[in-house]
Protein backbone atom coordinates (compact mmCIF):
# COMPACT_ATOMS: atom_id res chain seq x y z
CA UNK A 1 0.00 0.00 0.00
CA UNK A 2 3.07 2.18 -0.04
CA UNK A 3 4.67 3.16 -3.73
CA UNK A 4 8.04 1.54 -4.49
CA UNK A 5 10.86 4.28 -4.36
CA UNK A 6 11.12 6.88 -7.23
CA UNK A 7 12.57 10.12 -8.17
CA UNK A 8 10.34 13.10 -8.24
CA UNK A 9 10.62 15.51 -10.83
CA UNK A 10 8.68 19.31 -10.78
CA UNK A 11 9.67 20.79 -13.75
CA UNK A 12 7.73 24.63 -14.13
CA UNK A 13 7.36 25.06 -18.09
CA UNK A 14 6.48 22.56 -20.71
CA UNK A 15 9.41 22.76 -22.44
CA UNK A 16 11.37 21.57 -19.30
CA UNK A 17 9.07 18.91 -18.79
CA UNK A 18 9.65 17.26 -22.77
CA UNK A 19 13.40 17.15 -22.07
CA UNK A 20 13.05 16.24 -18.94
CA UNK A 21 10.85 13.04 -20.24
CA UNK A 22 13.35 12.63 -22.69
CA UNK A 23 16.33 12.81 -20.38
CA UNK A 24 15.02 10.43 -18.08
CA UNK A 25 13.64 7.37 -20.85
CA UNK A 26 10.96 4.93 -20.39
CA UNK A 27 11.17 4.30 -16.38
CA UNK A 28 9.65 7.77 -15.75
CA UNK A 29 5.98 8.79 -15.48
CA UNK A 30 3.59 11.60 -16.04
CA UNK A 31 2.36 12.85 -12.95
CA UNK A 32 -1.15 14.32 -13.66
CA UNK A 33 -4.01 14.73 -10.78
CA UNK A 34 -2.28 11.15 -9.32
CA UNK A 35 -6.00 9.60 -9.08
CA UNK A 36 -5.56 6.76 -11.39
CA UNK A 37 -1.55 6.34 -11.27
CA UNK A 38 -1.13 6.73 -7.70
CA UNK A 39 -3.59 4.06 -6.40
CA UNK A 40 -1.53 1.75 -9.03
CA UNK A 41 1.39 2.73 -7.46
CA UNK A 42 -0.18 1.62 -4.34
CA UNK A 43 -0.84 -1.65 -5.32
CA UNK A 44 3.05 -1.84 -7.17
CA UNK A 45 0.98 -2.52 -10.23
CA UNK A 46 3.24 0.26 -11.44
CA UNK A 47 6.89 0.90 -10.27
CA UNK A 48 8.31 3.58 -12.21
CA UNK A 49 11.70 5.25 -11.29
CA UNK A 50 10.58 8.48 -11.72
CA UNK A 51 7.86 10.52 -11.67
CA UNK A 52 7.20 14.25 -13.53
CA UNK A 53 4.70 16.47 -12.10
CA UNK A 54 3.16 18.38 -14.60
CA UNK A 55 1.20 20.28 -11.93
CA UNK A 56 3.61 23.56 -11.93
CA UNK A 57 2.71 24.44 -15.01
CA UNK A 58 0.10 26.73 -15.68
CA UNK A 59 0.23 26.88 -19.02
CA UNK A 60 -1.56 23.04 -19.22
CA UNK A 61 -4.55 24.61 -17.53
CA UNK A 62 -7.64 26.56 -18.47
CA UNK A 63 -10.29 26.36 -20.80
CA UNK A 64 -10.89 29.18 -24.10
CA UNK A 65 -12.70 29.51 -26.99
CA UNK A 66 -10.47 29.72 -29.61
CA UNK A 67 -12.48 30.53 -32.84
CA UNK A 68 -14.90 27.77 -33.46
CA UNK A 69 -13.52 25.22 -31.13
CA UNK A 70 -12.83 25.13 -27.08
CA UNK A 71 -9.29 24.84 -25.82
CA UNK A 72 -9.02 22.61 -22.09
CA UNK A 73 -5.66 22.60 -21.21
CA UNK A 74 -4.51 18.82 -20.15
CA UNK A 75 -4.00 20.04 -16.94
CA UNK A 76 -7.42 21.57 -15.96
CA UNK A 77 -8.99 19.61 -12.89
CA UNK A 78 -12.51 18.18 -13.41
CA UNK A 79 -13.52 20.28 -10.59
CA UNK A 80 -12.94 23.21 -12.89
CA UNK A 81 -14.59 22.16 -15.72
CA UNK A 82 -17.63 21.52 -13.89
CA UNK A 83 -17.52 25.25 -12.03
CA UNK A 84 -16.88 26.69 -16.07
CA UNK A 85 -19.89 28.80 -17.06
CA UNK A 86 -18.29 28.51 -20.97
CA UNK A 87 -18.48 24.82 -20.86
CA UNK A 88 -22.00 24.75 -19.66
CA UNK A 89 -23.09 26.79 -22.14
CA UNK A 90 -21.10 25.66 -24.96
CA UNK A 91 -20.40 21.79 -24.56
CA UNK A 92 -22.56 20.99 -22.03
CA UNK A 93 -22.64 17.48 -22.27
CA UNK A 94 -18.70 17.79 -20.87
CA UNK A 95 -20.32 19.19 -18.08
CA UNK A 96 -23.15 16.54 -17.61
CA UNK A 97 -20.07 13.52 -17.98
CA UNK A 98 -17.82 15.17 -15.72
CA UNK A 99 -20.44 15.48 -12.99
CA UNK A 100 -20.26 11.71 -12.91
CA UNK A 101 -16.85 10.81 -12.42
CA UNK A 102 -15.58 9.63 -9.54
CA UNK A 103 -16.52 12.23 -6.44
CA UNK A 104 -15.49 15.87 -5.04
CA UNK A 105 -12.08 14.97 -3.53
CA UNK A 106 -10.83 12.82 -5.98
CA UNK A 107 -12.65 15.48 -8.89
CA UNK A 108 -10.60 18.17 -7.32
CA UNK A 109 -7.44 16.32 -8.32
CA UNK A 110 -8.24 14.67 -11.87
CA UNK A 111 -7.83 16.30 -14.83
CA UNK A 112 -9.05 16.32 -18.19
CA UNK A 113 -5.51 14.81 -19.59
CA UNK A 114 -4.91 12.46 -17.00
CA UNK A 115 -8.63 10.79 -17.17
CA UNK A 116 -7.64 10.43 -21.17
CA UNK A 117 -4.44 9.04 -21.70
CA UNK A 118 -4.21 6.64 -18.83
CA UNK A 119 -5.99 4.36 -21.04
CA UNK A 120 -8.16 2.87 -19.05
CA UNK A 121 -11.68 1.90 -20.17
CA UNK A 122 -13.63 2.91 -17.38
CA UNK A 123 -12.25 6.46 -17.35
CA UNK A 124 -15.71 8.83 -18.84
CA UNK A 125 -13.80 10.98 -20.57
CA UNK A 126 -12.97 9.14 -23.74
CA UNK A 127 -15.83 8.40 -24.50
CA UNK A 128 -17.27 11.92 -24.33
CA UNK A 129 -14.31 12.92 -26.71
CA UNK A 130 -15.84 10.66 -28.98
CA UNK A 131 -18.83 11.47 -29.03
CA UNK A 132 -18.26 15.73 -29.03
CA UNK A 133 -15.56 14.64 -32.08
CA UNK A 134 -12.57 16.61 -30.10
CA UNK A 135 -8.90 16.12 -31.06
CA UNK A 136 -6.08 16.46 -28.50
CA UNK A 137 -2.57 18.63 -29.33
CA UNK A 138 0.73 16.09 -28.48
CA UNK A 139 3.71 17.95 -27.77
CA UNK A 140 7.14 15.94 -27.89
CA UNK A 141 10.83 16.87 -28.40
CA UNK A 142 10.20 16.34 -32.25
CA UNK A 143 6.92 19.46 -31.98
CA UNK A 144 3.80 19.11 -31.64
CA UNK A 145 0.75 16.97 -33.68
CA UNK A 146 -2.77 17.12 -33.61
CA UNK A 147 -4.38 13.40 -33.72
CA UNK A 148 -8.87 12.68 -33.06
CA UNK A 149 -10.19 11.20 -30.14
CA UNK A 150 -11.40 8.72 -32.97
CA UNK A 151 -8.25 6.81 -33.06
CA UNK A 152 -6.44 7.67 -30.32
CA UNK A 153 -7.06 4.94 -27.90
CA UNK A 154 -5.88 1.90 -28.81
CA UNK A 155 -6.38 -1.21 -25.89
CA UNK A 156 -5.44 -0.98 -22.10
CA UNK A 157 -3.63 1.64 -21.09
CA UNK A 158 -2.31 2.24 -24.32
CA UNK A 159 -2.96 5.10 -26.46
CA UNK A 160 -1.20 6.85 -29.58
CA UNK A 161 1.27 9.10 -27.24
CA UNK A 162 4.32 8.00 -28.11
CA UNK A 163 7.03 7.72 -25.32
CA UNK A 164 8.41 11.08 -24.95
CA UNK A 165 5.21 13.18 -25.78
CA UNK A 166 2.80 15.05 -23.56
CA UNK A 167 -0.98 15.29 -24.12
CA UNK A 168 -1.32 19.18 -23.94
CA UNK A 169 -4.41 20.47 -24.60
CA UNK A 170 -7.82 19.08 -25.42
CA UNK A 171 -9.72 20.52 -28.96
CA UNK A 172 -13.39 20.25 -29.16
CA UNK A 173 -15.62 21.71 -32.32
CA UNK A 174 -18.67 23.83 -30.44
CA UNK A 175 -21.32 21.57 -31.16
CA UNK A 176 -23.97 23.58 -32.89
CA UNK A 177 -26.98 25.75 -31.86
CA UNK A 178 -29.74 23.39 -30.68
CA UNK A 179 -27.90 20.22 -30.56
CA UNK A 180 -28.97 17.83 -27.86
CA UNK A 181 -26.82 15.80 -25.32
CA UNK A 182 -26.58 13.25 -22.53
CA UNK A 183 -24.22 11.17 -20.30
CA UNK A 184 -26.19 8.20 -18.84
CA UNK A 185 -24.06 6.24 -16.57
CA UNK A 186 -25.58 2.92 -14.57
CA UNK A 187 -23.28 2.50 -11.59
CA UNK A 188 -23.24 0.62 -8.20
CA UNK A 189 -23.18 3.74 -6.44
CA UNK A 190 -22.31 7.69 -7.53
CA UNK A 191 -18.84 7.68 -8.25
CA UNK A 192 -17.86 3.74 -9.18
CA UNK A 193 -16.44 3.08 -12.73
CA UNK A 194 -19.44 2.80 -15.08
CA UNK A 195 -21.14 -0.89 -15.32
CA UNK A 196 -22.05 0.59 -18.62
CA UNK A 197 -22.69 4.34 -20.23
CA UNK A 198 -23.62 6.18 -23.49
CA UNK A 199 -22.00 9.41 -24.36
CA UNK A 200 -24.75 11.19 -26.90
CA UNK A 201 -24.83 14.03 -28.92
CA UNK A 202 -27.97 15.04 -31.35
CA UNK A 203 -28.23 17.01 -34.14
CA UNK A 204 -31.57 16.72 -35.75
CA UNK A 205 -32.90 18.79 -38.78
CA UNK A 206 -36.75 18.74 -38.31
CA UNK A 207 -37.76 15.18 -37.34
CA UNK A 208 -34.62 13.61 -38.43
CA UNK A 209 -31.36 12.93 -37.20
CA UNK A 210 -28.33 15.38 -38.68
CA UNK A 211 -26.02 14.05 -37.25
CA UNK A 212 -24.86 12.00 -34.32
CA UNK A 213 -21.85 11.19 -31.99
CA UNK A 214 -22.35 8.23 -29.72
CA UNK A 215 -19.65 7.07 -27.11
CA UNK A 216 -19.32 3.63 -25.06
CA UNK A 217 -17.40 3.35 -21.67
CA UNK A 218 -16.44 0.84 -19.91
CA UNK A 219 -17.58 -2.11 -22.46
CA UNK A 220 -14.34 -3.14 -23.94
CA UNK A 221 -10.77 -2.64 -23.48
CA UNK A 222 -10.92 0.73 -24.88
CA UNK A 223 -14.06 3.45 -25.07
CA UNK A 224 -15.89 2.76 -28.39
CA UNK A 225 -17.41 4.93 -31.10
CA UNK A 226 -20.76 3.24 -31.90
CA UNK A 227 -19.93 4.43 -35.41
CA UNK A 228 -22.79 1.52 -37.31
CA UNK A 229 -25.81 2.83 -34.77
CA UNK A 230 -24.52 6.39 -36.00
CA UNK A 231 -24.62 5.99 -39.49
CA UNK A 232 -27.95 3.93 -39.16
CA UNK A 233 -29.91 7.02 -37.02
CA UNK A 234 -28.67 9.40 -39.80
CA UNK A 235 -32.00 10.85 -41.42
CA UNK A 236 -33.94 8.53 -39.20
CA UNK A 237 -36.72 10.06 -37.00
CA UNK A 238 -35.55 8.84 -32.94
CA UNK A 239 -38.55 6.64 -32.86
CA UNK A 240 -39.31 3.53 -30.60
CA UNK A 241 -37.53 1.50 -33.62
CA UNK A 242 -34.84 3.50 -33.92
CA UNK A 243 -33.75 3.18 -30.61
CA UNK A 244 -34.35 -0.45 -30.54
CA UNK A 245 -32.36 -0.76 -33.51
CA UNK A 246 -29.58 2.00 -32.26
CA UNK A 247 -29.20 0.12 -28.61
CA UNK A 248 -28.91 -3.25 -30.81
CA UNK A 249 -26.41 -2.02 -33.10
CA UNK A 250 -24.34 -0.20 -29.99
CA UNK A 251 -24.24 -3.99 -28.60
CA UNK A 252 -23.10 -5.57 -31.15
CA UNK A 253 -19.77 -4.27 -30.44
CA UNK A 254 -19.68 -4.43 -26.76
CA UNK A 255 -16.47 -6.79 -25.46
CA UNK A 256 -16.64 -6.23 -21.80
CA UNK A 257 -14.91 -7.31 -18.86
CA UNK A 258 -16.40 -9.76 -16.18
CA UNK A 259 -16.45 -8.11 -12.91
CA UNK A 260 -18.01 -6.93 -9.75
CA UNK A 261 -19.86 -5.31 -11.89
CA UNK A 262 -21.68 -7.99 -14.05
CA UNK A 263 -21.10 -10.54 -16.50
CA UNK A 264 -20.63 -9.57 -20.21
CA UNK A 265 -24.32 -10.45 -21.20
CA UNK A 266 -25.32 -8.13 -18.51
CA UNK A 267 -23.28 -5.32 -19.26
CA UNK A 268 -23.63 -5.49 -22.91
CA UNK A 269 -27.72 -5.66 -21.90
CA UNK A 270 -27.16 -2.39 -20.11
CA UNK A 271 -25.27 -0.81 -22.95
CA UNK A 272 -28.46 -1.38 -24.94
CA UNK A 273 -30.34 0.53 -22.40
CA UNK A 274 -27.93 3.26 -21.26
CA UNK A 275 -27.56 3.91 -25.54
CA UNK A 276 -31.62 4.45 -25.71
CA UNK A 277 -32.04 6.66 -22.90
CA UNK A 278 -29.37 9.16 -24.06
CA UNK A 279 -30.70 9.17 -27.29
CA UNK A 280 -33.77 9.76 -25.90
CA UNK A 281 -32.58 12.41 -23.57
CA UNK A 282 -30.71 14.41 -26.40
CA UNK A 283 -33.72 13.74 -28.69
CA UNK A 284 -35.74 15.75 -26.19
CA UNK A 285 -33.05 18.55 -25.40
CA UNK A 286 -32.33 19.07 -29.09
CA UNK A 287 -34.26 21.65 -30.83
CA UNK A 288 -36.40 20.44 -34.25
CA UNK A 289 -35.82 23.43 -36.47
CA UNK B 1 18.30 5.60 2.55
CA UNK B 2 16.37 6.79 -0.68
CA UNK B 3 16.75 10.65 -1.05
CA UNK B 4 15.10 12.46 0.99
CA UNK B 5 13.32 16.11 0.57
CA UNK B 6 12.20 18.78 3.25
CA UNK B 7 9.17 19.74 2.73
CA UNK B 8 7.14 22.60 4.63
CA UNK B 9 3.73 23.95 4.62
CA UNK B 10 0.50 25.36 7.04
CA UNK B 11 -1.14 23.02 9.48
CA UNK B 12 -3.99 23.78 10.41
CA UNK B 13 -2.24 27.38 10.40
CA UNK B 14 1.10 26.52 12.06
CA UNK B 15 3.91 26.31 10.20
CA UNK B 16 5.28 22.55 9.69
CA UNK B 17 7.89 20.43 8.06
CA UNK B 18 9.12 16.73 7.79
CA UNK B 19 11.80 15.27 5.79
CA UNK B 20 9.89 12.67 3.87
CA UNK B 21 11.20 10.45 0.41
CA UNK B 22 9.08 11.21 -2.74
CA UNK B 23 6.39 7.85 -2.05
CA UNK B 24 5.54 9.24 1.62
CA UNK B 25 1.43 9.94 1.15
CA UNK B 26 0.73 12.76 2.78
CA UNK B 27 -1.75 10.68 5.27
CA UNK B 28 1.48 9.24 6.84
CA UNK B 29 3.49 12.23 6.86
CA UNK B 30 0.35 13.49 8.68
CA UNK B 31 -0.86 10.53 11.05
CA UNK B 32 3.10 9.34 11.79
CA UNK B 33 5.32 12.25 11.56
CA UNK B 34 3.52 14.75 12.62
CA UNK B 35 0.78 13.07 14.92
CA UNK B 36 -2.38 14.27 13.74
CA UNK B 37 -4.28 11.09 13.91
CA UNK B 38 -7.37 12.52 13.24
CA UNK B 39 -7.04 11.93 9.83
CA UNK B 40 -8.14 8.21 9.32
CA UNK B 41 -7.01 5.35 7.00
CA UNK B 42 -10.20 3.19 5.84
CA UNK B 43 -9.34 1.33 2.14
CA UNK B 44 -6.17 2.25 0.58
CA UNK B 45 -7.93 2.28 -2.51
CA UNK B 46 -9.10 5.97 -2.39
CA UNK B 47 -12.64 4.99 -1.71
CA UNK B 48 -13.46 6.00 1.39
CA UNK B 49 -12.68 9.54 2.05
CA UNK B 50 -11.61 8.68 5.66
CA UNK B 51 -8.19 10.39 4.95
CA UNK B 52 -10.14 13.32 3.57
CA UNK B 53 -8.09 16.62 4.35
CA UNK B 54 -8.66 20.34 3.05
CA UNK B 55 -5.20 21.62 1.23
CA UNK B 56 -5.83 24.83 -0.59
CA UNK B 57 -9.11 25.30 -0.40
CA UNK B 58 -9.84 21.56 -2.02
CA UNK B 59 -10.95 18.47 -0.08
CA UNK B 60 -8.38 16.39 -0.88
CA UNK B 61 -7.95 12.06 0.04
CA UNK B 62 -4.77 12.47 1.68
CA UNK B 63 -3.94 8.42 0.77
CA UNK B 64 -3.92 9.66 -2.85
CA UNK B 65 -1.82 12.86 -2.59
CA UNK B 66 2.47 12.50 -2.35
CA UNK B 67 3.69 14.95 0.73
CA UNK B 68 6.09 16.74 -1.42
CA UNK B 69 3.72 17.83 -3.84
CA UNK B 70 2.49 20.00 -0.17
CA UNK B 71 5.41 22.14 -0.08
CA UNK B 72 4.43 25.53 0.52
CA UNK B 73 0.39 24.45 0.95
CA UNK B 74 -2.33 25.54 3.04
CA UNK B 75 -3.79 22.18 5.08
CA UNK B 76 -7.12 22.07 7.60
CA UNK B 77 -7.64 18.99 8.98
CA UNK B 78 -10.33 17.86 11.53
CA UNK B 79 -7.92 19.22 14.17
CA UNK B 80 -8.46 22.78 12.98
CA UNK B 81 -11.94 22.74 13.32
CA UNK B 82 -12.06 23.65 16.66
CA UNK B 83 -10.98 27.38 17.72
CA UNK B 84 -9.54 28.39 20.88
CA UNK B 85 -12.13 25.47 22.31
CA UNK B 86 -15.13 25.92 20.77
CA UNK B 87 -16.58 23.48 18.36
CA UNK B 88 -17.15 24.29 15.09
CA UNK B 89 -20.44 23.85 14.07
CA UNK B 90 -20.54 21.02 11.67
CA UNK B 91 -18.70 19.52 14.92
CA UNK B 92 -21.32 20.73 17.00
CA UNK B 93 -24.38 19.55 14.60
CA UNK B 94 -22.82 15.95 14.24
CA UNK B 95 -22.62 15.76 18.03
CA UNK B 96 -26.39 16.78 18.16
CA UNK B 97 -27.51 15.07 15.42
CA UNK B 98 -25.90 11.96 16.38
CA UNK B 99 -23.97 12.08 13.04
CA UNK B 100 -21.40 8.95 13.95
CA UNK B 101 -21.61 5.73 15.54
CA UNK B 102 -17.52 4.77 15.81
CA UNK B 103 -16.20 7.79 14.75
CA UNK B 104 -14.17 6.50 11.49
CA UNK B 105 -15.68 8.57 8.79
CA UNK B 106 -16.24 10.95 11.22
CA UNK B 107 -13.10 13.28 10.50
CA UNK B 108 -13.05 12.82 6.96
CA UNK B 109 -16.55 13.81 6.70
CA UNK B 110 -16.39 17.02 8.87
CA UNK B 111 -13.56 17.85 6.72
CA UNK B 112 -15.33 17.25 3.56
CA UNK B 113 -18.30 19.28 4.60
CA UNK B 114 -16.54 22.09 6.16
CA UNK B 115 -15.20 22.65 2.24
CA UNK B 116 -18.77 21.35 1.25
CA UNK B 117 -20.55 24.51 3.07
CA UNK B 118 -17.70 26.96 1.72
CA UNK B 119 -18.93 25.55 -2.08
CA UNK B 120 -22.37 26.03 -1.16
CA UNK B 121 -23.76 27.67 2.26
CA UNK B 122 -27.44 26.37 1.66
CA UNK B 123 -27.05 22.77 0.16
CA UNK B 124 -30.43 21.08 -0.47
CA UNK B 125 -30.13 17.70 0.52
CA UNK B 126 -29.18 16.16 -2.88
CA UNK B 127 -26.80 18.59 -2.94
CA UNK B 128 -25.22 17.51 0.40
CA UNK B 129 -25.50 13.44 -0.41
CA UNK B 130 -23.63 14.21 -4.00
CA UNK B 131 -21.84 16.35 -2.15
CA UNK B 132 -20.20 13.39 0.51
CA UNK B 133 -20.17 10.55 -2.15
CA UNK B 134 -16.50 10.10 -1.69
CA UNK B 135 -17.18 9.57 1.89
CA UNK B 136 -18.53 6.55 2.86
CA UNK B 137 -20.07 5.48 6.13
CA UNK B 138 -20.75 2.05 7.24
CA UNK B 139 -22.52 2.56 10.38
CA UNK B 140 -25.31 5.26 10.15
CA UNK B 141 -26.64 5.06 6.52
CA UNK B 142 -25.71 8.73 6.22
CA UNK B 143 -29.29 10.24 7.70
CA UNK B 144 -28.29 12.08 10.45
CA UNK B 145 -24.69 12.89 8.86
CA UNK B 146 -27.44 14.93 6.17
CA UNK B 147 -29.36 16.49 9.08
CA UNK B 148 -25.86 17.54 10.68
CA UNK B 149 -24.46 19.48 7.69
CA UNK B 150 -27.82 21.21 7.35
CA UNK B 151 -28.05 21.60 10.62
CA UNK B 152 -24.46 23.53 10.79
CA UNK B 153 -25.31 24.88 7.28
CA UNK B 154 -28.58 26.90 9.07
CA UNK B 155 -26.46 27.66 11.76
CA UNK B 156 -23.37 29.16 10.14
CA UNK B 157 -25.80 30.98 7.28
CA UNK B 158 -27.22 32.55 10.54
CA UNK B 159 -24.15 33.66 11.93
CA UNK B 160 -23.32 34.93 9.03
CA UNK B 161 -26.06 37.39 8.69
CA UNK B 162 -25.95 38.65 11.97
CA UNK B 163 -22.62 39.18 11.41
CA UNK B 164 -23.60 41.14 8.46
Amino acid sequence: MIPAGFDYHAPRTLADAIKLLGDLGPDARLLAGGHSLLPMMKLRFAEPAHLVDLGKIPELRGIAQVGNEIHIGAMTTEHDLLRSALLAEKVPLLVEGTSWIADPQVRYKGTIGGDISHGDPGNDHPALMLALDASFALKGPRGERVVKADGYFLGLYSTLLEPGEILTQIRIPLPAAGTGWSYQKLKRKTGDFATAATAVLLQMKGNSVAKVGIGLTNLAPTALKARAAEDYLVGKAIDERALTEAARLAMSICDPMQDQRGDAAYKTAMCGEMTRRALAAAHARASKS
Amino acid sequence: MAKTYKVAFKLNGKDVAAEVEPRELLIYTLREKLAHTGSHIGCETTHCGACTVDVDGMSVKACTVLTVQCDGSQLLTVEGLEQGGVLHALQQAFHEEHGLQCGYCTPGMLTRAYRLLQENPNPTEHDIRYGISGNLCRCTGYQNIVKAVQSAARKLTATAAKAA
